[in-house]
């Protein structure tokens, strides 16, 4: 189970464990936060939704596409859904690789991925209203009503 | 027959996380106008597809049993 989602707080440490390896020279963790304010704008909790199954296979599929790239990695997501609050731990990403700098690099794929192809959703709750947010720049939508083909399979 | 899934503004603007359609051999394209029309959703052309949880596009066929999910902008991490 080193994809999953959680409905209760991320445990970091028992993600890290995951990766722990003999054969490991490094481990980088990622742990994303839920932010205050967004463009001056206060928000005061989130709501996270995801499409479960498919979510953790497309976690899956990260997975599998850093082992190709970056060999005798190990890697662990685990990213919450529900309500949470500022501060709290949305998402934690352990990769564990035999030199540093692929640590650092494949960590960082990860995380750019999950915000192209893991069907998850997060509500923003303000002070005067909430939304969905449709992706970082909250832009809506994608011309081709999908990502293109090289995005969804790397 | 297919089921089919909203998620995010989509469940929200269906007013339900499912739905069930009678037929066969749609493509994914028939489906969304088929919704669009039911359910008055306007907004089907900017969001992606999955079908059986593997992302799709507008020519996939959709067979009996299958389960079609339309994915909004995701917005995880």
């Amino acid at each position: 189970m080193n994809f999953e989602l959680s409905k209760d707080p991320i445990q970091v440490q028992a993600v890290i464990d995951k990766v722990v390896a003999r054969e490991a020279g490094a481990i980088t963790t990622f742990i994303g936060t839920v932010r205050e304010f967004t463009k001056g704008k206060k928000t005061l909790f989130l709501i996270y939704e995801a499409y479960e199954s498919m979510a953790v296979k497309k976690l899956e599929q990260i997975g599998k596409e850093i082992e190709e790239r970056w060999p005798d990695t190990k890697i662990a997501i685990t990213h919450r859904v529900g309500k949470l609050g500022i501060t709290d731990v949305a998402v934690v990403i352990a990769v564990s690789t035999p030199h540093r700098n692929d640590a650092y690099e494949a960590n960082r794929y990860a995380i750019e991925r999950i915000k192209e192809i893991v069907p998850i959703w997060k509500k923003e709750h303000w002070e005067d209203g909430e939304k969905w947010i449709g992706n970082q720049l909250e832009t809506v939508g994608y011309p081709t009503g999908k990502p293109e083909e090289e995005d969804l399979n790397g | 027959m297919v089921k089919v899934l909203f998620f995010a503004h989509l469940k929200d603007e269906a007013g339900q996380e499912e739905i069930s359609i009678e037929g066969n051999g749609f493509t994914v394209a028939q489906v969304k106008d088929k919704i669009a029309a039911d359910l008055g959703i306007a907004t089907l052309d900017s969001v992606m597809t999955a079908v059986n949880e593997e992302f799709a596009n507008d020519e996939t066929i959709v067979s009996e049993g299958d389960t079609v999910a339309f994915i909004p902008p995701v917005s995880g991490g």
